[in-house]
């Protein structure tokens, strides 16, 4: 049987990777049988893990479960025309909750924490760090600044100000660059995982 | 403005902002804690069945409530055994009992040099007595029975509680209401009929162009919100972005296709495209099957659009949410099908392949902007405006800040300090 899902697995693996060379039927049948396992798998594990493990044992220690379900009926409704409208009034709830939780959520890390980390001695006698470190910190705030200065809307981007801008989009531009080829690199190794699939457990050749 | 409309002032504004303050301080001063005042405790004395097996027990055992929380915490804290500063102490172990007498379970160790411990584990309707035990690595490797804890002195009772105000964050609670003032602020100007400037963004300015070019070739626009669900802001404005995206194609009468992953997704944009259809004076060319659902697994989805952009050729592609590593995948085969392509996440390390693989791209914050931008709201206009004045106020600080620290003042930036 172990045997036969590897076979399976790697079938399917072949599939897709026969994406690179143009669309095919192989990787219509890979693709279509992904996508639609895929889409059953979630809904079991959603079934299990919402619905069956988190209502039906923890409602009788937590009532507001009760009040996801009623969110949860109120969805379905829509699944009847004439009073399908009331659906919309747990996606505002959802909508309306993210919005609030996440404005605080950002206030304390990508403002407070961003602020404080910025915030550093850029030379001085109590810095006491070596050039590298000075270099660095010069580096971060006016990094972080001029950054900042690009994502300003309400002021046209020209002279002194635009020069700024520019300069942030070019620290940007440098992140992306050492961002993509780390991640790349780290996908190089997903690619190495699959390949070795294929030549271990597949055919054998490496042991 | 009408006399039925609600009005905000700038004056309302800040007496709103001070009664919010007000109003929060207040609520933080109401006696909620029901924790038992602390209890130290002298431990000096030890069990002779404990002496075979621990060293010098801890003194001055505190058990409280902890501060700041949503309830189910207590901390507890202890002066350190006398053998500690020798190095014979290898673990404090921290025992747990619903009556004084026990019996007593362990929940939790920590190493020499630790003087304190958060028991994450308790109920707020109960309440529980700690000991703490000190011990060398041959005792902590053998362990201790419950008969070895019977009459150790004990700490408490104590038992947890909710507060509703969290006073380590109440830095954040200024930002907040600052950045909500001035908000409100822009936007009484906005609605006032102030003009308000917003400069150019290419990435948008692009879109008007993206569906004319579907229009024109006959083909379709794909619109991809991205993998996350509605409790993404994320995904919340690129479904925002949708609802102009799906006017315009109304307008032009281009069919637009949006794929998602999310029911709840599949919902909302069902919603938003609907209502902009209706907007545009075209219900009728509106179709459910537009919006649909293809798996929530980010790869199958990933291999679904693929499929579908190589079979189909959109002319347009918009990804516009939060991605993962999908991001590459579908950007680089759009860019293979000769699509033009729009995207705009927040997720900073999927930008650079969007940057790399598509025509334009909206980064971080544009993307949050594109509604007001596109739309031109007052409302939306204002809320931008006003979230530029809390940037011109973080500049600020960080200006001041740098130069306090670098002169050796050092106080400023703990003003920013936000502990969990």
């Amino acid at each position: 049987m172990d045997h036969f899902a590897v076979w399976i697995a790697a079938f399917l693996t072949m599939g897709i990777v026969s994406f690179l060379y143009k669309d095919n039927p192989w990787y219509k049948l890979s693709e279509a049988i992904f996508v639609g396992i895929s889409a059953g798998y979630w809904f079991i594990a959603l079934f299990w893990d919402s619905i069956y493990s988190k209502f039906w044992l923890g409602k009788e220690a937590d009532p507001f479960l009760w009040v996801g379900v009623f969110l949860g009926v109120l969805m379905l409704l829509r699944l009847i025309p004439k009073i399908g409208w009331i659906s919309r009034w747990p996606l505002a709830f959802i909508v309306g909750c993210t919005s609030g939780l996440y404005l605080i959520n950002f206030l304390a890390s990508n403002l407070m924490r961003q602020v404080q980390a910025t915030i550093q001695p850029l030379f001085g006698p109590d810095f006491g760090a070596s050039l590298y470190a000075a270099v660095g910190s010069i580096v971060i705030v006016v990094g972080t600044f001029s950054g900042l200065v690009y994502f300003f809307f309400s002021k046209e981007h020209k002279g002194a100000f635009g020069a700024t801008a520019k300069l942030g989009i070019w620290f940007i531009m440098i992140t992306f660059g050492a961002s993509f080829g780390y991640t790349v690199m780290s996908r190089m190794s997903l690619l190495i995982g699959r390949i070795d699939f294929l030549l271990t457990d597949w055919l054998g050749l490496i042991r | 403005m009408s006399k039925g409309n609600r009005k905000y002032t700038p004056g309302r504004c800040a007496l709103s902002a001070v009664l919010l303050t007000a109003l929060g301080l207040i609520l933080a001063g109401v006696p909620v804690a029901t924790a038992q005042e602390s209890s130290p405790v002298d431990t000096s004395v030890v069990t002779d069945s404990l002496k075979t097996v621990s060293l010098l027990p801890v003194t001055d055992v505190e058990v409280r409530d902890n501060p700041n929380d949503e309830g189910g915490t207590v901390r507890i804290s202890w002066r350190p055994s006398t053998d500690d500063s020798l190095g014979r102490v290898a673990l404090y172990f921290i025992y747990r009992a619903v009556a004084a007498d026990g019996p007593f379970e362990k929940i939790g160790e920590v190493t020499a040099g630790t003087f304190s411990l958060l028991d994450g584990n308790a109920s707020d309707d109960s309440s529980y007595y700690y000991c703490v035990v000190a011990l060398d690595t041959k005792s902590a490797k053998a362990g201790l029975t419950p008969d070895m804890l019977v009459g150790l002195p004990t700490a408490g009772p104590v038992s947890s509680s909710a507060q509703w105000f969290n006073f380590q964050r109440i830095n954040t609670f200024v930002a907040c209401i600052l950045l909500t003032t001035f908000i409100l602020l822009m936007i009484q100007q906005a609605k006032s009929g102030k003009k308000l400037f917003i400069r150019k963004i290419a990435g948008l300015e692009a879109v008007d162009e993206a569906v004319g070019r579907a229009t024109e070739m006959g083909r379709k626009i794909f619109y991809v919100p991205g993998t996350q669900d509605m409790d993404n802001v994320q995904t919340i404005a690129g479904v925002t972005i949708l609802g102009r995206v799906a006017e315009m194609a109304a307008q032009y009468e281009t069919w637009l296709q949006v794929p998602v992953s999310r029911s709840l997704v599949l919902v909302t944009a069902r919603e938003v495209v609907k209502e902009a259809y209706s907007k545009a004076g075209r219900p009728d060319a509106y179709h459910e099957d537009q919006v649909h659902y293809l798996t929530d697994d980010q790869f199958g989805y990933a291999a679904a659009i693929d499929g579908m952009v190589v079979r189909e050729k959109p002319a347009t592609i918009f990804y516009m949410g939060a991605f993962y590593a999908e991001s590459l995948i579908l950007a680089e085969t759009g860019n293979a099908s000769g699509a033009i392509q729009i995207a705009g996440t927040a997720m900073p390390s999927q930008l650079p392949f969007f940057v790399a693989s598509c025509d334009y791209t909206l980064i971080g914050e544009e993307l949050f902007a594109a509604s007001a931008y596109l739309s031109r709201e007052p409302k939306l206009l204002g809320s931008l405006k006003g979230q530029d004045m809390g940037k011109a106020l973080i500049l600020v600080a960080i200006i001041i800040g740098t130069l306090l620290e670098t002169f050796g003042i050092w106080d400023f930036s703990r003003l920013f300090s936000v502990i969990d």
